[in-house]
């Protein structure tokens, strides 16, 4: 059970109001017309589903309705950090490495 | 290995059974050998022992990091069917449930299949438009069903409340009386018996921790207990398949998400069949226990925890309150997770990899139990020639470059 924190509502709500939506900072391709199949095949289906570090959205869903991201490690489960869309994530797998934590 | 039956019952009960043969060796690992396994659950040693019996390679690994059918296998609510929309996916799930119809006969191991049919309720006219289009299209692929009215459901399963005051009431379902459920366990250690049987070597207690690979083709792979050599590998590792794909440097279109199931305290028989429900999404039978076996959906976010969230068993529950209403009182005994690698197209893959002789078989997501024995028959052929076999050939791994997606989702009536 996650009790996570909005970025936007500046407030922790229990995790039955957000909604996963998957691993975040996928970029749409820039120029769509001239992507190969594989590219496009990368771009919709194949994620890194990482048994650690994992970067995701969450929406907000009977919140503010907002999309935001999420550091969390898939094993512990606990969530490291909470980030606006845009924005880059602070803890990374490397990170967490270095740091020495895991 | 010593057969099982009546008089050998007999006989060992006269010695206080105390002479049973183990079920399996315990070898140490070889150094080589023609096939290696990674994953030693259900999959993982059906593959073993098609491979041994039908494809004559029985110098075969099956490496495990547990222990035997620990994971998604005995993890599963045990229940089998084969009524799948598409051509693909119906031939594979098909060919499993002929494989499972002569199982116990074939293992000489009591897998418990008990066919007491499967019930896809319908809640909406759309629901019903889909079934109906769905057991169309099963028995032109000679799986049989039937469409089922309310008052028909209600005939061969009179716990389930059909009457019309419910908020999303039954109004009828599709029927595939050849499904059922089966022992979990069992399957496993059946087949894992037989497997040994044939000289296949069951290793446990050893974790794959990296691929060796030499100009593009696999030579073996790094384990806790050192090198194990082999020139075809085939991983069978469900929720931990992006996680050796990784070791390989491939990336695979899954994604792993907690996937929980309960059983109540066991009360008196009051389920002889097996009740799904994808709109209220809820599944329930009643185990030879009698405890009530009951599932529903994932937990949407990504996870390798073997639990999941609160939330979720609550919804569950809620599905299966709405359709038992009796079984509001019974308690619940225990809850726990596995972990389901999800395909985007809801079906698995079966396929050769860009690494020569690395081959995967995943993607089985929420519905891979009742699968065990078609896809381990298909992977071992498709190990032993090196090619795919005609049922897998459609499950490659290609089909999300070229869009030939095979799109189960929903429309095979799983409960996702």
């Amino acid at each position: 059970m996650f009790y996570i924190y909005c970025p936007y509502c500046g407030e922790h709500r229990e995790e039955s109001e957000f909604r996963p939506k998957g691993q975040a900072h996928i970029m749409r391709p820039k120029d769509p017309e001239s992507c190969s199949d594989e590219e496009w095949a990368d771009y919709l289906f194949f994620r890194d589903n990482p048994k650690g570090v994992h970067h995701e959205m969450w929406v907000h869903a009977t919140g503010c309705r907002k999309f935001f991201n999420m550091t969390r490690d898939t094993v512990s489960y606990e969530i490291l950090e909470v980030y606006k869309m845009g924005e880059q994530p602070k803890i990374t797998a490397a990170s967490r490495v270095v740091g020495g934590e895991k | 290995m010593q057969r099982y039956s009546g008089f050998g019952l007999a006989k060992h009960a006269l010695t206080h059974n105390e002479n049973w043969q183990r079920m399996w060796r315990n070898p140490v690992p070889k150094k080589k050998y023609d096939v290696i396994i990674v994953g030693g659950g259900g999959h993982g040693l059906a593959t073993a022992y098609y491979l041994a019996k039908e494809c004559g390679v029985t110098n075969v690994a099956v490496i495990e990091k547990g222990w035997l059918g620990g994971g998604n296998t005995a993890r599963n609510t045990t229940i089998v069917r084969s009524n799948y929309l598409w051509d693909e996916a119906a031939a594979l799930y098909e060919h499993s449930m002929k494989l499972w119809e002569g199982l116990s006969q074939d293992l000489n191991y009591n897998v418990m299949f008990s066919q007491r049919g499967v019930l896809n309720l319908g809640h909406t006219l759309q629901d019903m438009r889909d079934i109906q289009r769905r057991v169309n299209a099963n028995r032109l692929n000679g799986i049989d069903g039937e469409v089922l009215d309310a008052q028909q459901v209600k005939e061969i399963c009179p716990v389930l409340d059909c009457s019309p005051n419910t908020r999303y009431p039954v109004l009828g379902a599709s029927w595939q009386p050849r499904g059922g459920v089966a022992r979990h366990d069992a399957v496993a250690w059946g087949y894992a018996r037989g497997a040994d049987a044939m000289g296949v070597d069951l290793i446990q207690q050893t974790e794959v921790i990296g691929m060796r690979i030499e100009d593009g083709q696999i030579v073996g792979v790094e384990t806790t207990r050192g090198f194990i050599g082999a020139e075809t590998v085939g991983c069978v590792a469900a929720g931990n398949s992006s996680v050796l794909a990784k070791m390989a440097g491939i990336k695979l279109p899954l994604e792993s998400h907690p996937l929980q199931a309960l059983v109540s305290e066991p009360i008196k028989p009051v389920l002889d069949t097996v009740v799904m429900s994808n709109h209220v999404h809820g599944y329930c039978s009643q185990s030879d226990k009698g405890d009530l076996v009951i599932g529903a959906g994932i937990d949407g976010y990504n996870g390798y925890g073997q639990r999941g969230s609160y939330p979720t068993i609550e919804h569950t529950l809620q599905a299966i309150v709405e359709m038992f209403p009796t079984f509001s009182r019974v308690r619940m005994n225990r809850q726990w997770g596995g972990i389901v690698d999800t395909c985007p197209d809801a079906c698995p893959i079966l396929s050769a990899t860009s690494v020569k002789g690395l081959f995967f078989n995943c993607g089985w997501g929420t519905g891979g139990f009742k699968a065990t024995p078609g896809s381990g028959n298909v992977f071992a052929w498709t190990l032993a020639k090196g090619v795919a076999h005609p049922i897998a050939a459609p499950f490659s791994i290609d089909r999300f470059v070229s869009g030939k997606l095979i799109d189960e989702h929903g429309a095979a009536g799983v409960a996702h």
